[in-house]
């Protein structure tokens, strides 16, 4: 799960973590007042979602008067910010953060991840702040230093001090650097983050070590343990769909293409668009209906699909192993009466109790295309998405 | 012979009062020699009762005790799956195999970092298990699709590895064993693992090696198979078509930082000498042809 950056911050701030004062402003009034809480004679106005590069979007602008905060709040709320990160759609501001002001000295980088081969965290930090780190590993691989964090220990003052002079933290700023990364990690380690990304966390004139902005992922499989930051959720960040399918612990993901998958098993599930694409297709989604697939779980699926804009064709691809191939031929034929199914619908499959499942969806009286393998179900589906049905 | 488990492993079952587990526990016993191997379950609060007449014990320790038990399968619930692994790796256990989906990160960082120096091998989590057909079955897999033969199986994806299994048995090709090593960003055995297992096996010919988009173990795979197999692998990499920065249903399969993508895996087993397909509804006929 991803959550807003004045909430990252907010996060930060009670672990330690300094970040510039700033006030989330859901209009333009509200942006106006929390300007003038703050005081000063700089702010930012900073569009608030679920994205990256909102700077080169235009969605991140500097104000200096009260009626400048006013005119660009204006501006970027309900703006359409399209970014690299939000595809070509873009994504609509709801929210802004007003921030005091930075006095930048230095932009640098720091993040922690998850390290699968060492499977540890690992702290990656840069000189190189306010780039693309994708960049810079690229092109400039030694310019980022890594620390593999002991999950016994945590990060320790040693290590901390270390990285932060290896990045160009000057001497007089180590100790409130070393301290500003522990506090980082906690973060990380205590929210079960997956990725905890300041870019850029930087120096100011005075010597302040400051993260500057907050992009915070939570590990969905231990959200359970944390009621306050699921309080965080913005659903309006997420593709209604995936929420819809969520409600019914439907395992989806929207994809741009106009043919419908219904498969059980993650690996497989994506397997089959890989095959629609081989086959010179399109997929529309992701989807798993997992191994406990009901009749009202594959309507559901149905619906989701079908609720789609363009979709030509439905393929269900289905390898029955603890749940039976009747199981989900039932389903299949039950979803597809009651949402009056206005595709071909292709249906290959495999595995415990086939033939029974071949004879019921024969039987169903639907025009259901069925399938040998995957190959051929793919063949299939993508000639009746073109109208060769 | 196979490897990791065979017709005379003894395995305690960890969550076997709840309904995945007693579920599985029967398709388990009816399996082949399952009557024989599964000896034990762990549950504290029910230790002396039964179910099906497995006995139950209080701890796994204690199970190990009793029956001489060398291998665990857990379906404990996500919050307290790290902590029964845990327990396995306590009592010295041979294996665990931990098949429990959803299992927080930061449980399994702490609990492979406990298992370091350790003689027990982790199996999963978020896996279907392993079979070793004709002898064993220690898993969600369905048994019945599966043939005793010479042909390893090794893969991230539950289903995919039915189908690949699927495919194998109908073209008269059995399996020595098949393994699902999971689809979780941080667990235990690994392909590398897997494969140098299925290499050393005398009865296993050639290797399925299934992957996915995440991560970077199957190209550890593939450049250790260019150096040391001795024996054919054919492979597969699902989520070609996966956007990045999209978890694709599995907690590890998601390409961060334009890394772990399929495109880049197939690249590198196919440098390795790797024959690799596109089509998934091709591994069988693939393995076929390298024999």
């Amino acid at each position: 799960m991803n959550i807003h950056e004045h909430q990252g911050k907010e996060l930060f701030r009670k672990f330690g973590v300094p970040t510039p004062r700033g006030i989330a402003a859901f209009s333009v009034d509200e942006a106006v007042k929390a300007a003038e809480t703050l005081g000063g004679k700089v702010w930012v106005v900073k569009a608030q979602i679920h994205a990256g590069g909102r700077g080169k979007g235009g969605g991140v602008k500097v104000a200096k008067s009260v009626a400048e905060v006013r005119d660009l709040a204006s501006r970027i709320l309900g703006m359409t910010l399209v970014t690299h990160q939000t595809g070509p759609g873009g994504r609509l501001v709801r929210r802004l953060l007003i921030e005091e002001g930075a006095d930048i000295r230095k932009e640098l980088y720091v993040a922690l991840v998850v390290d699968r081969a060492t499977q540890r965290a690992t702290l990656m930090a840069s000189s190189e702040g306010g780039m693309d780190i994708e960049e810079v590993a690229a092109h400039t691989p030694d310019k980022i230093h890594r620390v593999s964090i002991d999950p016994r220990t945590g990060l320790q003052d040693g290590e901390a001090e270390d990285i932060a002079r290896k990045i160009g933290v000057p001497e007089g700023s180590i100790p409130q650097a070393r301290d500003l990364l522990k506090g980082l990690y906690r973060v990380f380690d205590e929210c079960d983050c997956s990725l905890a990304e300041v870019n850029p966390l930087i120096v100011t004139g005075e010597g302040k070590v400051v993260a500057l902005d907050a992009k915070l992922n939570f590990d969905s499989n231990a959200l359970f343990r944390h009621p306050e930051i699921m309080a965080y959720r913005d659903l309006d960040e997420e593709d209604p769909a995936e929420i819809e399918a969520s409600k019914f612990d439907l395992s989806y993901i929207s994809l741009d293409g106009n043919i419908g998958c219904l498969v059980n098993g993650a690996g497989l599930a994506m397997a089959t668009m890989d095959t629609i694409k081989l086959f010179g297709g399109n997929p529309a989604n992701f989807l798993d209906v997992g191994g406990g697939a009901t009749a009202e779980k594959v309507t559901e699926a149905f619906k989701i699909m079908l609720s789609r804009p363009g979709l030509k064709a439905i393929l269900v691809n289905i390898f029955g192993g603890i749940m039976k191939c009747d199981t989900i031929a039932n389903g299949v034929v039950a979803a597809a009466k009651q949402v009056q199914l206005s595709v071909p619908l292709v249906v290959r499959l495999e595995g415990t109790n086939v033939d029974l499942g071949k004879k019921i969806l024969a039987e169903s009286g639907l025009p259901i295309i069925p399938a040998s393998d995957m190959g051929d179900a793919a063949a299939k589906v993508v000639a009746a998405a073109r109208g060769h049905a | 012979m196979s490897i990791l488990i065979n017709k005379h492993t003894k395995v305690i079952t960890q969550g076997i009062t709840g309904k995945t587990g007693q579920f599985h526990t029967q398709m388990c016993v009816a399996y082949e020699n399952g009557k024989n191997c599964f000896v034990a379950g762990v549950n504290p609060k029910k230790a002396g009762e039964a179910f099906e007449g497995i006995p139950i014990f209080g701890t796994v320790a204690e199970a190990k005790k009793q029956t001489g038990a060398t291998v665990s399968v857990i379906y404990v619930p996500p919050p307290f799956a790290a902590a029964a692994i845990d327990e396995a790796v306590d009592a010295e256990l041979d294996l665990v195999i931990c098949i429990t989906e959803g299992i927080p990160v930061r449980d399994m960082i702490r609990t492979r970092d406990r298992m370091k120096g350790r003689k027990t091998l982790l199996l999963g989590p978020n896996c279907p298990g392993t079979i070793t057909p004709g002898e064993v079955k220690i898993g969600i897999m369905p048994g019945h699709i599966h043939r005793k033969g010479r042909i390893g199986v090794v893969s991230r994806s539950g289903t995919l590895t039915y189908e690949a299994v699927g495919q194998l048995t109908a073209l008269g090709l059995g399996q020595s064993s098949a393994v699902g090593i999971g689809g979780d960003p941080v667990n235990g055995l690994k392909h590398i693992d897997v494969l140098k297992l299925f290499n050393d096996d005398p009865e296993t010919d050639a290797v399925i090696m299934i992957g996915e988009i995440g991560g970077s173990d199957e190209e550890t795979a593939a450049r250790w198979i260019k150096a040391n197999m001795r024996k054919p692998v054919v492979g597969f990499i699902a989520g070609v078509t996966a956007p990045p920065g999209k978890r694709m249903g599995h907690a590890g399969a998601i390409i961060s930082g334009g890394k772990g993508t399929a495109q880049e895996k197939l690249a590198v087993m196919e440098e390795c000498g790797i024959k690799v397909t596109r089509n998934p509804a091709e591994m069988g006929k693939l393995l076929q042809s390298v024999l």
